[in-house]
Order: structure tokens, then sequence, then C-alpha cells
């Protein structure tokens, strides 16, 4: 399909050193990539609790920060992907919640093995993903507004669906169930290195942010999630299925917080009906932090996990600091506008290159 | 100056009066166009005159709404440009279609990207892109800058070799040259010679009479979405296709409306009247002639 074509009069040849490179040092090149404001905000706010929080100091203390980070990180990766993507999910947080209610009770009322659950919670999610997605590409209504809607139905469901299911807010101890042994091992274990006990939660962040990365900057599917967030008709008028992307980008959501929710219901056995609400906007926070553009086209997953890393050194950080638990939120929105502002200024430089 | 007679060879692609609407919006009707290989159509008219909705018709981009419409004899219907694509029809929009946050490779090759097994071969795609810019006279400096901070010419550059790179049978370029310096313009001229050379159809959209002349084998002039002529190079001189131009026509309009005005504006009308002429004659490149 390639061909070359011959112009008459030679190209000028390039010259050895152009002049106009010059310009652009090494250093304007790494902050033009989109993680490297939550970088330097991570190791400051790391120093900041090494300082003023002893017990922070500790490797266990890194141990729970990491385990709380990886809780918001998985789901922010296929976040991330998404609002790369050029939508949103404001239903991730809940459905998290959903599936593990649907993998227990699915189990529980019929007494099966808790694997058939979790396949069939597999199932749910995935289709809860793909209506997401079809009716926004379909409609064309905005994401926020669609998954807002699917937001209050399942919120909804969960409570009222597990009330009448159970007649509680809560599910029944899944814990003696056949299969749960293996499925805690997979979803909810944890393992020491030294004597540091380190959650299982951590090994399967690591890997879901290998696997994103290397989609986003390695495919063929990571060139389509740019293209499709930056401008969605110049992707379709070069043929880059841009409604199967955005779907496929829901479905990845789906499917993280099926993996989500199965961590919740084999970490604690139970699952409360209300859990999950508001985990969206963190996630978000957290991908926004890591230096995804509101507007798509623009971020990485990597930045997004470090998202997720400043989130919990911030929420754990405070409480071994002994200060007011209270002030966590007021933190996470003056986090939240600082990489919102530092993020519009490094864009700008790296749009400015020339 | 009669119409062209319907070649007997199938052609690589072909309209038959066909329209397009826009809800109520009538944009085109009744338009009949062919483009075989080794020839180049000349699409011509006014703003808003429906080049650009043609265009979006053949790309896959928009559906006819009446008419027919064949790619090499088969009855085709569009519901997307990756159905155009895979039969070989690469198109130049008007607005280019680049993400503009995406790096210059990146840009190049979407949608048609270059795999080794899993992984795009960034490499290939990097000096691909890189070399096909050059072939343009476009040195850029770094294929990996955004491609929204790139010149407008540049940009246009980089969707033209895109096409010429990828398209197989038919290339289609919306006013490639509209915002082109005289020499990326003989470059794109050039280009769509060599296309044609290769056997490719081209259908060429512009306003420049002195671009679609030279290159052009047969001439499609639209005006409110209707056909006003079709002619071969045989049936019609420079001279001819200028007047009946977007510009040339309506300065032959204009130039008559002032006459009728008299007094100074005769004057003006004058000066207008010898300017349409002149169009047809000045400025001509006329080493671009095949
Ligand atoms: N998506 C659309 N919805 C409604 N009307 C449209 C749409 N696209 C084009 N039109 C109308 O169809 C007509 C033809 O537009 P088109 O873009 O094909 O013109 P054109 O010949 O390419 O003009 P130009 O030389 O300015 O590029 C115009 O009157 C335009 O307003
Ligand atoms: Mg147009």
């Amino acid at each position: 399909m390639s061909s070359t074509l011959e112009t008459r009069p030679g190209p000028p040849p390039p010259a050895a050193s152009d002049e106009r490179v010059a310009r652009q040092s090494p250093l304007s090149r790494l902050l033009a990539r989109p993680e490297v404001g939550a970088l330097v905000g991570a190791i400051l706010i790391y120093i900041v609790f090494f300082i003023v929080a002893p017990p922070f100091r500790q490797p266990e203390s890194l141990s729970s920060v990491l385990y709380v980070s990886s809780t918001f990180g998985i789901m922010a990766v296929a976040v991330a992907l998404l609002m790369i993507g050029g939508e949103f999910d404001l239903s991730a947080g809940v459905a998290v919640t959903s599936s593990a209610l649907f993998a227990s009770m699915f189990a529980y009322q019929f007494t099966l093995n808790l694997w058939v659950g979790v396949a069939a919670a597999l199932v749910f999610a995935l289709l809860v993903g793909f209506i997401n997605g079809y009716l926004v590409v379909k409609t064309g209504i905005p994401s926020f507004l669609v998954t807002l809607g699917t937001f209050f139905m399942l919120r909804g469901l969960n409570l009222a669906l597990t009330k009448a299911v159970t007649g509680n807010v809560a599910t029944n101890d899944v814990s003696n169930m056949d299969g749960f042994d293996s499925a805690q091992k997979v979803f909810a274990s944890s393992f020491t290195i030294g004597n540091v006990s380190i959650r299982i939660t951590l090994l399967w962040w690591i890997l879901f942010v290998a696997i994103g990365t290397w989609l986003l900057l390695r495919t063929r599917l990571g060139n389509w999630i740019f293209a499709v967030g930056g401008s969605a008709p110049s992707s379709r008028a070069v043929g880059v299925p841009v409604n199967k992307v955005k779907i496929g980008l829901f479905m990845g959501v789906g499917f993280l917080a099926w993996f989500m929710g199965m961590h919740n219901l084999f970490a604690f056995n139970t699952v409360q009906s209300g859990g999950g609400l508001g985990n969206e906007f963190i996630y978000i926070v957290a991908a926004v932090v890591g230096g995804c553009l509101l507007t798509g086209g623009y971020g990485s997953v990597i930045g997004a996990a470090i998202g997720a890393f400043i989130f919990g050194m911030t929420n754990l950080g405070i409480v071994y600091a002994g200060w007011d638990p209270d002030w966590f939120y007021f933190f996470l929105g003056a986090l939240l506008l600082g990489a919102i502002l530092l993020n519009s200024f490094v864009r700008k430089r790296a749009e400015a290159m020339r | 100056m009669t119409a062209v007679v319907p070649e007997t060879a199938t052609p690589l692609v072909r309209l038959t009066d066909a329209g397009k609407n826009y809800g109520n919006i009538i944009a085109l009707r009744g338009v009949t166009l062919e483009v075989s290989g080794g020839e180049v159509t000349c699409v011509l008219g006014d703003n808003g005159a429906g080049k650009s909705t043609l265009i979006k018709i053949i790309a896959g981009l928009h559906e006819h709404t009446s008419g027919s419409y064949e790619v090499e004899g088969e009855a085709v219907h569009f519901s997307s440009p990756r159905e155009a694509l895979d039969h070989g029809i690469a198109t130049v929009y008007q607005d280019l279609a680049v993400v503009p946050l995406m790096p210059v490779w990146r840009n190049f090759f979407l949608g048609n990207e270059v795999r080794k097994g899993l992984r795009m071969d960034i490499g290939f795609m990097r000096e691909t892109t890189k070399k096909e810019l050059l072939d343009m006279g476009i040195d850029l400096r770094d294929v990996d800058q955004p491609i929204g901070t790139l010149s407008g010419g540049e940009r246009q550059c980089v969707a033209i070799s895109r096409a010429v790179y990828f398209g197989a049978k038919v290339l289609i370029l919306d006013e490639p040259t509209a915002a082109l310096g005289v020499k990326q313009s003989g470059v794109v001229l050039r280009y769509i010679l060599q296309a044609r050379e290769r056997g490719l159809g081209v259908i060429f959209i512009t306003h420049n009479p002195h671009h679609a002349y030279p290159v052009g084998d047969r001439f499609l002039l639209l005006k409110r979405g209707q056909s006003i002529g079709y002619y071969r190079k045989s049936e019609i001189s420079r001279d001819e296709l200028t007047a009946l131009m977007a510009g040339g026509a309506e300065l032959e309009e204009l130039s008559h409306e002032l006459e009728s005005a008299g007094g100074a504006s005769a004057d003006a009308a004058k000066i207008l009247g010898e300017e349409v002429h002149d169009l047809g004659i000045d400025r001509v490149s006329t080493k671009e002639a095949p």
C-alpha cells in the first residue's frame, strides 16, 4: 500500500543540526509529559508527611498507604483511559458495589459455588459498561448525564434489591461457601516481605497500570483512544471505529469495577449495599491529578496511578500526622485545584513548543 | 461545450443523479460524476455549492439520500469512512481531519497503524512520516510534536501526504492548496499528476482555475448544489473555465451590474471585466501542464 512519490526538485537536505530545534531543552521535553506534575506533587507530599508524621516513616505505613492507593488506583486505570477517550463514568463508584452485591447474592440465593457468582457478576458489570457506552455513542448525549442516570439507577438497585433479597442493608456472610478460599486468594489475600504485610491488590494494581500504559502508548488501540478523545469526528473520518472504542472503554471501567467489587466481597465477606458512593469522583480526581485532560485526548495511566498514590498518602498521612481527618476533603480539593492549574500550565507549554 | 458521454469501461467511482439532504436542506441534487483510473476530475464551484458534501458522500462520511453510487461497477452504501478506505478511497478533508493534541506521526498513521504483532511499529511509522513529509518539502523538526503546533500549511501537507500514502485507487483532495504557498502548491499539483500516472483516480476540489486547469482531465461545475456543467478538457478552455467558476462568474455579474449603473461605476466595471479576462491568461504556470 506504500508508494513513495519522487519529487523532481529534491527536498532541501535535512540540516545536520536544525537551528530551530535547539530551543527545546530536555527539561521542557520532560515537562511536556502529562504525569510529571503529579510526580513532583507526590514527591513533595511524601516529604511533607515524612517530616511531620513520624508513623508515616514505618514500612507498614507505606504498605497501608499503597493498599489504600491500590483500591482507588485500579479503578483509576480504567477511568483515566475513559477520560483520555473523552468520556466520564459517574456510575463507576456504585458499579463496584453493584458487582459485589450481584456476585454475593447470586451465589448465595442459588447456593452455588462462589466462582459462579463471580463469573455472573463479570457479565453483569460488562453489561453495565456496555449500556453506558451504547447510550452515549448512540444518543450523543454527554456521558456526564448518561452515567449520572445509571449512577442513580444502580444506587437505587443496590439498596432496594439487597433489601428485597436479604431483608437487610448488607448481604449475608459468604465466608463458609464453596470457592471462598480460592477466590479470596485471587482477589483479597496478602503476603509478607520481610515482616511487612502486603495486600495482593498492590500486585494487581501494578499489573493493570502496566497493561494500561502499554495499551495506551504502544498499541493501535491506544492510538485510537487518544484520537477519539482528541477529536471524534476526525478519527471517524480517517477510519477509526469511534463507537466501538468508546463502548470498549466503558466496558473497561465495568471490568475493573467488577474486579474491585470482588476484592471488596472477599476482603469483607459481606457487602454494604450503600457503599461506593462518591468514589467515582476520587477516581476522576486521581486521573486529573495525574495529568488527564477533562476534555479528553491527553493523559497517562501512570499519572493516574500517581494521582491515586497521592490520594492514599494524604488520606492516611493526615491520620498519621495526628490531624483532624475532617481536613482530608479540604486537602483533596486543594490538590485537585493545584493539579488542574499545573496541568493547564504544562499543557500550554507542551502546545507552545515551537 | 457538450456534456461528457459516459465511458464504456467501468469507472472507479460513478455517481448517478446523486443527492444529499441535511434534514430539509438540500445540499446536493442530481449530480453525475465519473472517475476513472489515470484521470483527474476537478470539482469547481462557489462557497456552499456542495463540493464538500459531494466528496463526503464519496468518502463514506455521509450517505447519499438519492441517486446511486458505484465503486468499480458495484453499488455501494458506505456507512463509515472505513468502508471507503477499505475500497482504496483516501481523502484529504477540508478541515484536514487531524487530532491536534496527537503527535504528527500518530496522526499520519491514524486508522492505518502499522503493526508488528500486537504492538505498533513506532520506529517505522516515525521514519516514514518524516520521509514522506520531506518529500513534500516539509522539513519537520520533530515528528513527535503535537500536530496542533504546526502551521496551517504544514498541517495541510501532513493530511495530503497521508492520503497520498494510503490512497490505493482513488485520491480525493478538498481544497488542498487553499492554505499553501507557491512551492507547496506546486508539489501538491505534481502529486496529483504522479497519482494519475500511477493509475489512480483523483478528485480535486479547488477554487483556483490555474491549479485546476493544468492538471484536470474533466471538470465538474457545481452551483447551489446542482451541476451546471461537466466537461472534458478538450471541451473547455481555461478562459471559459475561469469565467464559469466561482469568482469568474461572479465578477462578470458584478461587472455587468456596475456597467448598467453608468458613470464612475462603468469605469470600475471595465477594470473588473479586464480582471476577469486577465485571471484566465496571466499567472498560469504552464510547466505544470502535462
Ligand atoms: N452538516 C450539515 N448540516 C446542514 N447543512 C449542511 C451541512 N453541511 C453542509 N451543509 C450545507 O450544504 C451546503 C453545501 O455545503 P458544502 O460544505 O458542501 O459547500 P462547499 O462547496 O464545500 O463550500 P466551500 O467552498 O465553502 O468549502 C451549504 O449550504 C451548507 O450550509
Ligand atoms: Mg468545502
